[in-house]
C-alpha cells in the first residue's frame, strides 16, 4: 500500500464525515421515520417522496440547488450568516449538510420499515399497561426497530462515503476541509497516479464489500430471531 | 348520573361508520363485580365495545363511569395508559425482545399501586408460570404465553380487568388448560373482569353476568342464568339454547355411581363425576335435552322428571320447532319441541306439567 499522507488525510476526514452524518440522520431520521409509520395524513406522501427524491436526482442537480441555497443569497446561507456561521459551501460542514439531504432515504426508510413491522399491538399492549406515548418509544418502539436502526446506521455511513457528486458541487476540493477519499482517487487519476489511486480505490472496494457482507449478516440474524414480530 | 357510590359500570358508546351507520351502539350498565360476558358471534361489535372501554378506540360519541368515577364523557377523555385497566388480548400479546420475566417486570414498574412480594408471588402460583419465567416469548406455548399475559395485565392491579377472547386462539386442548386458571383468578383476585367471547362454553363456565349483543347493539343483559333462559332472542343466537342452573351435591349414590343435585327448587341425579358432597356446581341443560309430559310416567327411561310451569311460549311461523320457557321454583329451564307437541298436549301458559331431562353437563 503506498498512501500519502493527503490520502490518510481523505480517509481521516471521510470517516469523520460519514460519522458525524450518521449520528446526526439518526437523530433527524427517527422522528421523521416515525412521523411517516404513523400517520394517515395527506402530507405523508408528499414527504415521503421529498426524503426519497435523492434516490433519483443526479447528484449534480441535488448540489446545484444546494450551493444556491447555501449561498449568500440562499434561504439557508442567510440562516447561517445571521446566526454568524457565515456560508456553508467549501467547508466541511457545508459537506455535512448537503450529505444529510443526500443520505437521507438511505437511513429512514429502514427505520420507517422496521417501524412500521412493529403493528399497532404491541403498542397498545403497552398503552394497556400505563405506558404514555414517551415511554413506549424508548421501551417498546426502540427496542423492537433495533435491527431497521443497524441496517439504516450501515447504509447511510457507507453511502455518505461513497458520495462523489455533491461533493464536487458543494465542497470542492480543499485539503483536510472538503477533500475526501472520493475525491482524492478522481485527483490521483486526473494527474495520472494510477498506482495511488489503485491503492485508495482497493482500500474502498474492501470496505464496501465488509459493509455490505456485515449488513447482509445482521439481517440474517435477525430475521431467524424473528424479532420484531409478535409471538 | 351515576353517584361516587355507584357499584357499577355505566357504558354508552355509539361508532359510526363512514356511511353514518352506527355499528356499535350501547347504553347499559353493569355490576363492577364478578365476570361479565360480553357475549354474541363475530362482527356484533364486542371487541369494539371493549376497546372503547379500554380507550383503544375513541367513540364518536361516549360516556363510561366506573363505580362513579368518570374515564369518559364529552369533555373527558382519558388515554388508554391513564386508565386503571388490565387488557388481554386475543393472540398472546407479549413484546417479544423481553423474556417473560421482564414482561411482568414491565407491569410491575408502572403498576398503579406498589406490588408487594406477597402479591406477584400469588399471581405467579395462580397463573401457575413460576417455572417459565426466564423464557422468552417465543420458547413458550400459546397456553404458556396466554397465562403470563393474563398474569401481567393482573400485576398492573387493575380495577377493572378487559379481556378480548382470550383463548380464542388456542386449540382446545390449550383452552381446557387455560380455564381452569381462569376460575382460579376469578376465585383469588377480586377485581370485575368483562370477558369477550362468542363460545357459549367458556361463557356458561365462567360468566356470572351476561351482555348479549348482536350486530351492535345489546339485545339482553343480566343475570346469566336469567338470560340464558330467555326464549325471545333472535334465532340465530338459540342454536345452542340452554339454560344454566346453580345447584349443589346433596348425596351419593355408590350402588348407582349417581349424585344428586338439589336446585332451590326440584333435583335431579347425574352420573357422580367426582364432586364432593356440599360442592356447589353449575350445570347446562339444553332445550333440546328436555322433553314435556303432562304426567308423571315413571315406566320410562329417563330419571329425571321435575314438575314445572309453562312461562312461555315462542313458535315462530318459519320453522317447525317451538321454544317452551319453564319455571322450576326460581329457576328456569327451557325446552325445545315440534309445534306439532305443543298443539298435541295443548299447551297453556300457567299449566303445570312434567319436564323430562335426557341428559345434563356439568359446566363447572
Amino acid at each position: 500500500m503506498m498512501l500519502s499522507e493527503a490520502d490518510i488525510s481523505a480517509i481521516w476526514l471521510t470517516l469523520k464525515l460519514a460519522s458525524t452524518v450518521t449520528i446526526l440522520l439518526l437523530i433527524i431520521g427517527t422522528p421523521i421515520a416515525w412521523w411517516l409509520a404513523r400517520t394517515r395524513s395527506w402530507l405523508k406522501g408528499p414527504i415521503a417522496a421529498i426524503v426519497a427524491l435523492p434516490l433519483v436526482l443526479p447528484p449534480t442537480v441535488l448540489g446545484f440547488y444546494l450551493l444556491i441555497a447555501m449561498g449568500p443569497n440562499g434561504a439557508i446561507g442567510e440562516f447561517t450568516q445571521s446566526i454568524g456561521l457565515g456560508t456553508l459551501p467549501f467547508t466541511f460542514w457545508g459537506l455535512v449538510v448537503a450529505s444529510i439531504i443526500y443520505s437521507m432515504p438511505f437511513v429512514i426508510q429502514p427505520l420507517q420499515n422496521a417501524m412500521e413491522a412493529i403493528g399497532q399491538r404491541p403498542l397498545e399492549v403497552a398503552a394497556t399497561l400505563r405506558a404514555g406515548p414517551i415511554d413506549r418509544f424508548f421501551t417498546i418502539v426502540l427496542p423492537l426497530a433495533k435491527p431497521g436502526f443497524i441496517t439504516a446506521s450501515i447504509l447511510g455511513f457507507a453511502h455518505t462515503v461513497g458520495e462523489f457528486g455533491v461533493i464536487l458541487m458543494i465542497g470542492g476540493n480543499i485539503p483536510d476541509e472538503t477533500r475526501v477519499v472520493s475525491v482524492q482517487v478522481y485527483d490521483h487519476v486526473e494527474s495520472l497516479e494510477y498506482a495511488q489511486a489503485h491503492s485508495l480505490s482497493a482500500l474502498l472496494v474492501i470496505f464496501s464489500f465488509i459493509v455490505l457482507l456485515a449488513l447482509y449478516w445482521s439481517q440474517r440474524k435477525n430475521s431467524s430471531a424473528s424479532i420484531g414480530v409478535m409471538k | 348520573m351515576p353517584s361516587a357510590t355507584d357499584n357499577n359500570i355505566h357504558i354508552n358508546f355509539k361508532l359510526i361508520d363512514k356511511n353514518k351507520r352506527a355499528y356499535l351502539d350501547v347504553d347499559s350498565s353493569i355490576p363492577a363485580t364478578g365476570i361479565t360476558a360480553i357475549f354474541g358471534h363475530s362482527g356484533s361489535g364486542k371487541t369494539s365495545l371493549l376497546r372503547c372501554i379500554a380507550g383503544l378506540e375513541k367513540a364518536d360519541q361516549g360516556k363510561l363511569f366506573i363505580n362513579g368515577e368518570c374515564w369518559q364523557d364529552d369533555s373527558l377523555f382519558l388515554a388508554t395508559h391513564k386508565r386503571p385497566i388490565g387488557y388481554v388480548f386475543q393472540e398472546a400479546s407479549l413484546f417479544p425482545h423481553l423474556s417473560a420475566q421482564k414482561n411482568l417486570a414491565y407491569a410491575t414498574k408502572r403498576a398503579d399501586n406498589f406490588v408487594s412480594p406477597e402479591f406477584y408471588n400469588r399471581v405467579i402460583e395462580v397463573m401457575g408460570v413460576e417455572d417459565i419465567l426466564t423464557r422468552y416469548p417465543n420458547q413458550l406455548s400459546g397456553g404458556e404465553r396466554q397465562r403470563i399475559a393474563i398474569a401481567r395485565a393482573l400485576l398492573i392491579q387493575p380495577r377493572l380487568l378487559l379481556m378480548d377472547e382470550p383463548l380464542a386462539a388456542l386449540d382446545h386442548e390449550r383452552k381446557q388448560e387455560i380455564l381452569p386458571y381462569l376460575e382460579r383468578l376469578h376465585e383469588s383476585f377480586d377485581i370485575p373482569i368483562l370477558y369477550v367471547s362468542h363460545s357459549m362454553d367458556e361463557v356458561a363456565r365462567l360468566a356470572d353476568h351476561i351482555l348479549v349483543l348482536d350486530q351492535g347493539k345489546i339485545i339482553a343483559e343480566g343475570e346469566l342464568t336469567e338470560v340464558f333462559s330467555r326464549i325471545d332472542l333472535p334465532q340465530r343466537l338459540e342454536q345452542e339454547s340452554g339454560v344454566i342452573l346453580h345447584g349443589k351435591v346433596k348425596e351419593k349414590d355408590e350402588q348407582w355411581q349417581l349424585m344428586r343435585i338439589a336446585f332451590a327448587q326440584g333435583e335431579i341425579w347425574l352420573p357422580d363425576s367426582g364432586e364432593i358432597l356440599e360442592q356447589e356446581v353449575r350445570i347446562r341443560i339444553l332445550a333440546k335435552d328436555v322433553s314435556l309430559a303432562l304426567n308423571n310416567h315413571d315406566d320410562m327411561s329417563i330419571v329425571n322428571r321435575i314438575e314445572v310451569k309453562v312461562a312461555e311460549i315462542k313458535s315462530d311461523a318459519d320453522n317447525a320447532m317451538a321454544l317452551i320457557r319453564l319455571t322450576m321454583g326460581k329457576d328456569y329451564l327451557v325446552a325445545k319441541l315440534t309445534k306439532k307437541s305443543t298443539h298435541h298436549l295443548q299447551l297453556k301458559v300457567g299449566m303445570s306439567i312434567w319436564a323430562q331431562i335426557k341428559s345434563v353437563a356439568i359446566v363447572r
